[in-house]
């Protein structure tokens, strides 16, 4: 039964307006603007760009603002928004091996051409609170070098000469979009990937966690982590060719696993790939982790009941968005459906209650 | 007056307008001497395009996430139609673009070239450079430490 109860607009409105005040804050603190989420908390912008599926920094810094800074909140209004746009097309895949480089390391391989190049990163820092920065000051310019101009080749594109590494042959077949088409299982790689790159980042850091204490222990090396801008491509119907319609920025992780072989495949080195928007570091990597260990059956390794190799389970769980909903939907008045089970349960006790009393009589009979 | 245009020369400034800055391109175009009007074929609107990636950066496409992206097509004075496709949410730099792209097919093209698609191509490469610079200083310079065993 549905009953309509009114009634709550009005606390419904005061809380709203209460919301945009807290919102605000103490008014004699500057407001932030836009542009300054946008450019001093880039990593929040990134992150929310990502798991909200939709690279826009001006939008993903008004989602935060609005949100007050809680990033999954952040994420729904860029996936409700996301949901808005019409269609225009798909680019090409983009070119990462022509990214413009701010970061690219490699754990594998010491003496890479193009090198180790740190970028702006938090590694090696001490962890400890800069108190310099509660103060404001003019920074120093960081030190420049000589740029490199021509792009950086992957890492695995080495080990390929010497057929040890798997190989990813390139096709132009025509992805699956779980934007478009509800997920289905088993599902395939590219299913996966899309999945993986917009999960939250928590979830497939656990996941990707146990796999290395021991839930599917895949033996990961970072074989290259690299961070940069590449150039967006798409056809353009109209001119018959096609044109840049913008840059991205970009995480992209390749993991090396050893493989001692499977019944289908000999020992060599197997991949793991992750690829993300923007300067997402700790996502690019756990996400390769997890897309490896969700390979288990193409690569004809057995099933070891480990959770990060249950592609239903991670892929069901992984979106914050989905999990949000229907967590926090519990929250909303559920008045009617509680009061039949209140109804059911004062029932059970009833009958209880009458049993109880039955048997005692009863054995109180037979003494 | 529409000239024969080659495809890899309109792509070169049609992606190079895509990408320039809003406030950017307003300042430069007013730095021209005539600046034409133009019908709508199709009035700036703002959609999204799904970027895909490649499995292990060389496999089978995937996709990875939309972007935005505003586009329109209009026609200036003497009949040449102009396509606008640029990243983000900006009407004002879709129709700019547009504009640009139909009047770098007429003999307006030394004239946009010179003062805009030139400086824009300039100020790209230098923010390009001034990244890589950056990221050059933090390349690591192996050394080995060599101990001494006499």
């Amino acid at each position: 039964m549905y009953v309509a109860v009114k009634g709550g607009e009005r606390a419904i409105d005061n809380a709203h307006a209460w919301l945009a005040e807290e919102r605000r804050g103490d008014t004699s603190v500057a407001e932030l603007s836009l542009a300054q989420i946008r450019e001093q908390l880039k990593l929040a912008v990134n992150r929310v760009m990502a798991e909200g599926s939709l690279y826009d920094p001006d939008l993903a810094a008004l989602a935060i603002k609005q949100s007050r800074g809680d990033l999954i909140e952040a994420i729904f209004l860029m996936r409700a928004y996301r949901t808005t746009l019409p269609r225009f097309g798909t680019s090409q895949p983009v070119e990462t091996a022509d990214m413009a480089c701010d970061r690219r390391v490699s754990a594998t391989f010491k003496d890479v051409p193009g090198g180790q190049v740190l970028g702006p990163t938090f590694d090696y820092t001490h962890r400890l609170l800069d108190f310099k920065l509660a103060a404001e000051g003019e920074l120093p310019e960081a030190p420049s070098g000589t740029p490199r101009r021509e792009p950086t080749p992957h890492v695995t594109s080495f080990l390929r000469g010497e057929d040890i590494i798997e190989d990813q042959p390139a096709s132009d077949a025509t992805p699956k979009d779980i934007t478009r088409e509800p997920m289905s299982f088993p599902a395939d790689r590219t299913t996966r990937l899309q999945t993986l790159t917009r999960g939250d980042e928590g979830f497939i850091l656990g996941m990707a966690y146990s796999t290395q204490r021991g839930y599917a222990r895949n033996h990961a090396f970072v074989g290259e982590l690299r961070i940069g801008s590449v150039a967006v491509e798409m056809d353009i119907p109209e001119l018959g060719f096609a044109i840049e319609i913008g840059e991205v920025e970009l995480t992209e992780c390749e993991t090396v696993n050893q493989f001692k072989g499977s019944k289908t495949e000999p020992p060599q080195f197997t991949r793991g790939y992750g690829l993300v928007f923007g300067q997402t570091e700790r996502k690019a990597i756990a996400m390769a982790l997890v897309d490896r260990a969700l390979r288990w059956r193409e690569l004809g390794e057995d099933d070891v009941g480990a959770a990060a190799q249950d592609e239903e389970f991670v892929l069901s769980h992984c979106d914050n968005i989905q999990a949000t909903g229907f967590l926090e939907h519990i929250k909303l008045p559920h008045y009617v459906d509680f009061q039949s089970e209140l109804e059911l349960v004062r029932k059970l006790r009833r009958e209880a209650e009458a049993a109880r009393v039955a048997a005692q009589q009863a054995r109180e009979a037979a003494e | 007056m529409t000239q024969e245009i080659a495809p890899e020369a309109r792509k070169g400034w049609m992606s190079l307008l895509a990408s320039a800055a809003e406030g950017r391109l307003v300042a430069l175009f007013d730095t021209l001497e005539a600046q034409p009007d133009h019908d709508w074929l199709r009035a700036p609107e703002t959609g999204g395009v799904m970027v895909r990636g490649r499995t292990g950066g060389t496999g089978a496409p995937f996709n990875l996430g939309e972007m935005t992206v505003t586009r329109c097509t209009l026609k200036i004075a003497d009949g040449t139609v102009g396509h606008g496709y640029v990243q983000g949410r900006s009407k004002r730099q879709a129709e700019l673009a547009a504009k640009l792209d139909a009047m770098m097919q007429t003999e307006a093209a030394a004239e946009v070239e010179d003062k805009i698609l030139t400086p824009l191509r300039q100020e790209k490469a230098a923010a390009r450079d001034a990244r890589a610079a950056k990221a050059a200083a933090t390349k690591v310079d192996f050394f080995t430490m060599v101990r001494g065993e006499d």
